[in-house]
């Protein structure tokens, strides 16, 4: 995807690609959806040894990037991982790894080994019933009394909600926003798993009824967490949309071959013009979400200024077009592209999940526009 | 102010230094938009923009910034494109020699520099260079629509000379230029490509006639020309006769890179984010609600999204063409998104404008929101329609087989046409 990578990063990905090939191919993919697990511990801590875990984290916490861009390093993890559909919570573990390494003194010395031998899982609860992904969105009440945190709300779907060791809780109350790390075995919280439509990620609804929690689980700044949290969004956005993006790119890649192999009233179907016309347009759509996936993560790698503005932008564009552009490959197939046995709906599950979840597209375009100044 | 460059074409000043030296330049020298249409600038009629273009063109020459990326031995300066970058950076927001952009500067000069004789280019690119002479493209025709292989206009040899008959259209700007490459038949007995050539015309010729065509807009820039036995030396072929085919598809080349942003001879931002514009306008013209609308700012969102990605698959395609991840005839892909994204933008700002679209105050730009629907196919359309773009997408991007074609592998004049009359037989 990104056109400029390093030996390093080409390493990266294709010892990534080999592992996955070899590890969890489609057929394992389906095996685990019919045991409910989603994936496998001990094949996580064999991911989390080809890097998998460590690339946001700093290196003087025992982690480290690939070429000293740890984003644009993930991104092409997430990127084999979405033409794998493959299992395992990358981007919820990431994202708490990143804000582990850059806020907690404490916590990461205590949280972040576990996290990056891929021996427990972490998972960001951010959304809500009914809110918007934002500061302003978030409902679930901190509370503090005496030396401890008193947690009530609700979260969900919470991204591998129902696997996580951790939970980095966004929460609101009279200090301002903050952040906690809580074990998913404190007491008062419910978790329950839900039913999904992807067939290995996870989602679960997490219930806060009075979790107390010390002063010590608080994750960077009492009351000033925004940062954090906006930190946190562009790093799952843009891993979100590097994830569709592979998903979307093998998807076409195997449609243009089938228009290539597949014949009807004695000529290939990649020979009518109205097909044609329709794989220019998804080639088109293709090169768009791909370019604009690598500018929102350069953006967000650099801090540049306008990253925040680019990473929705990004999410609004790919995680609209890419899923019809699967739609559209699923028509180019007939019959056979509305079957089980077929693997396209394993692809449009993914990206749909990412579409739906972290913020939709119509709330990425009310973002942006927000941010060129509309008024909410 | 001169810039020297050494003797091999090495650089005698730095990027940052030439950053500096050229904003202080464009400050002291070249006046503000404030405003003003940036192609038009501050002209007060069509006569008058064409004098200001070329002096301001001339401005540029004589202090070092015209030509940045051209040749030294033809009168430009033979940096690299990050110079004409910066350029861009400094003097976006004053008034520039548009007029000269397209196609004078990204798609006449570079074909020229790819085909022209040693004697061609040293007439030719300095002149324009120079503010001198402005160019303008002899290619569509009215009876060929986007099949520009399939020119009518003929050029017959008689001597030393070419003979021209025939019409051209579309053609922007035709009355305000000086010299025109122009698509002509000289062999009627091979197939279609290859009895084309490509001659260089002076526009303001006996037997040239000129008319304006009015565009749905009102505007009157497109013209279509006719040729009543136009005589052009024979040592005003560009490339070699018959070989004309070869010469327009690099001149279309360029067009597509112009058009995409991914020219390096380019004087104007290669991004659309200007686009947005003309939405933000609507936005603001709105009697009540505007940005506060939730339906609104989904459409403000929409429209930026839009302008930004194409900005990022510009460079995308570039970079790929340039390292060879995808075939140069992938310069289709931009031209689509642009087609396709300003035909979207065209409807944004007509449905923020609402009713104030079809009824309006003075000055009130929702005015030229209604109007500019109106027109809104045009991008789909100019330089190729977007169908014959998703053909080369398809069969040249993804080696789709080819349309069928009936007019391949036989003589021309076998082929059926729009010709009103029948061509006589030579």
């Amino acid at each position: 995807m990104d056109l400029d990578l390093t030996s390093d990063q080409q390493l990266l990905r294709d010892t990534t690609r080999k592992f996955l090939q070899a590890t969890v191919p489609l057929t394992a993919v389906r095996a685990l959806a019919e045991n409910g697990a989603g994936f496998d511990r001990g094949w996580w801590q064999r991911g989390a040894e080809l890097g998998w875990t460590s690339l946001l984290v700093d290196e003087r916490r025992g982690g480290g990037s690939i070429s000293g861009q740890g984003l644009r390093d993930l991104a092409l993890v997430a990127e084999e991982m979405g033409a794998m559909v493959s299992p395992g919570p990358l981007i919820a573990t990431n994202v708490v790894a990143q804000t582990l390494s850059r806020e907690a003194e404490e916590l990461a010395s205590r949280v972040l080994p576990g996290l990056l031998s891929g021996e427990s899982i972490a998972a960001w609860c951010v959304a809500e019933p009914g809110r918007d992904i934002t500061p302003d969105g978030m409902t679930l009440q901190a509370r503090r009394d005496g030396a401890e945190f008193v947690l009530d709300g609700v979260k969900r779907p919470v991204d591998a909600g129902g696997q996580a060791d951790w939970l980095l809780v966004t929460a609101t109350g009279s200090e301002g926003l903050s952040q906690f790390l809580v074990p998913s075995s404190a007491p008062g919280l419910r978790i329950t798993r839900l039913r999904g439509l992807d067939l290995v990620r996870q989602h679960a609804e997490i219930r806060f009824d009075g979790v107390r929690v010390p002063a010590s689980a608080v994750v960077g700044v009492l009351g000033g967490a925004a940062p954090s949290f906006e930190a946190q969004l562009q790093t799952v956005l843009v891993l979100q949309c590097a994830e569709i993006v592979g998903a979307t790119d093998r998807v076409f890649d195997f449609t243009v071959q089938y228009a290539f192999d597949r014949s009807s009233f004695g000529r290939a179907l990649a020979s009518y013009q109205a097909l044609k016309h329709r794989f220019a347009d998804m080639k088109l759509w293709l090169e768009s979400a791909q370019a604009i996936t690598v500018d929102a993560t350069r953006a967000a790698q650099d801090g540049d200024p306008e990253a925040g503005e680019v990473a929705r932008i990004a999410k609004a564009y790919v995680a609209e077009r890419c899923p019809e552009l699967i739609q559209d490959c699923i028509q180019m197939h007939g019959g056979i592209g509305v079957t089980w046995d077929h693997d396209l709906h394993l692809y449009l599950r993914r990206v749909v999940a990412d579409r739906q979840t972290y913020g939709d597209p119509m709330h990425q375009r009310d973002c942006v526009a927000i941010l060129a100044g509309g008024r909410p | 102010m001169t810039v020297t460059t050494t003797a091999s074409g090495g650089l005698a000043e730095d990027l940052g230094t030439f950053h500096a030296r050229a904003k202080e330049w464009v400050a002291a020298n070249l006046e503000p938009l404030d405003g003003a249409d940036p192609y038009l600038g501050h002209a007060t009629d069509d006569a008058d923009h064409v004098l200001r273009a070329k002096a301001i063109q001339r401005k540029l020459f004589d202090a070092g910034f015209a030509g940045l990326c051209y040749p030294v031995e033809y009168g430009g300066r033979g940096l690299p494109a990050e110079y004409q970058d910066a350029f861009i950076d400094v003097s976006y927001g004053y008034e520039l020699p548009r007029l000269f952009n397209t196609p004078t500067f990204t798609i006449i000069l570079p074909t020229i520099l790819d085909f022209g004789t040693e004697e061609q280019k040293k007439r030719y690119i300095p002149a324009a260079l120079k503010g001198e002479e402005l160019w303008v493209q002899f290619l569509s025709e009215p009876t060929g629509g986007s099949d520009l292989a399939g020119a009518l206009t003929r050029a017959d040899r008689r001597g030393d000379v070419f003979v021209l008959n025939g019409s051209k259209i579309w053609s922007t700007y035709a009355w305000k230029s000086d010299y025109a490459l122009c698509v002509a038949r000289t062999d009627w007995d091979v197939p279609k490509h290859k009895g084309l050539s490509v001659l260089i015309v002076k526009v303001h010729e006996p037997g040239i006639t000129i008319t304006q065509i009015k565009h749905v807009d009102g505007t009157d820039d497109f013209c279509q020309e006719f040729f009543d036995d136009v005589v052009v030396p024979a040592d005003q072929v560009l490339g070699q006769v018959d070989d004309g085919w070869n010469v327009a598809s690099r001149l279309l080349l360029h067009e597509r890179e112009a058009m995409s942003g991914s020219s390096p001879y380019a004087m104007a931002p290669r991004t659309a984010a200007h686009e947005n514009d003309q939405v933000r306008a609507a936005a603001l013209a709105q009697d009540a609600g505007g940005e506060t609308d939730a339906r609104v700012r989904q459409l403000i969102g929409e429209a930026r999204v839009l302008t930004r990605v194409h900005t990022a698959l510009v460079g995308r395609i570039a970079t790929s063409i340039r390292t060879g991840r995808l075939p140069a005839a992938a310069g289709s892909i931009p031209r689509l998104s642009n087609g396709m994204m300003r035909v979207r933008l065209a409807s944004i700002a007509l449905e923020i404008a609402g009713d104030r679209a079809v009824a309006w105050n003075d000055n009130d730009p929702t005015g030229d929101l209604g109007v500019a629907y109106l027109g809104r196919q045009g991008p789909c359309i100019g330089g190729g329609t977007t169908e014959i773009t998703r053909n080369i997408i398809s069969e040249r991007v993804l080696g789709m087989p080819r349309e069928p074609a009936e007019d391949r592998d036989r003589p021309f004049r076998d082929v059926r046409t729009n010709a009103a009359a029948p061509r006589p037989r030579s």
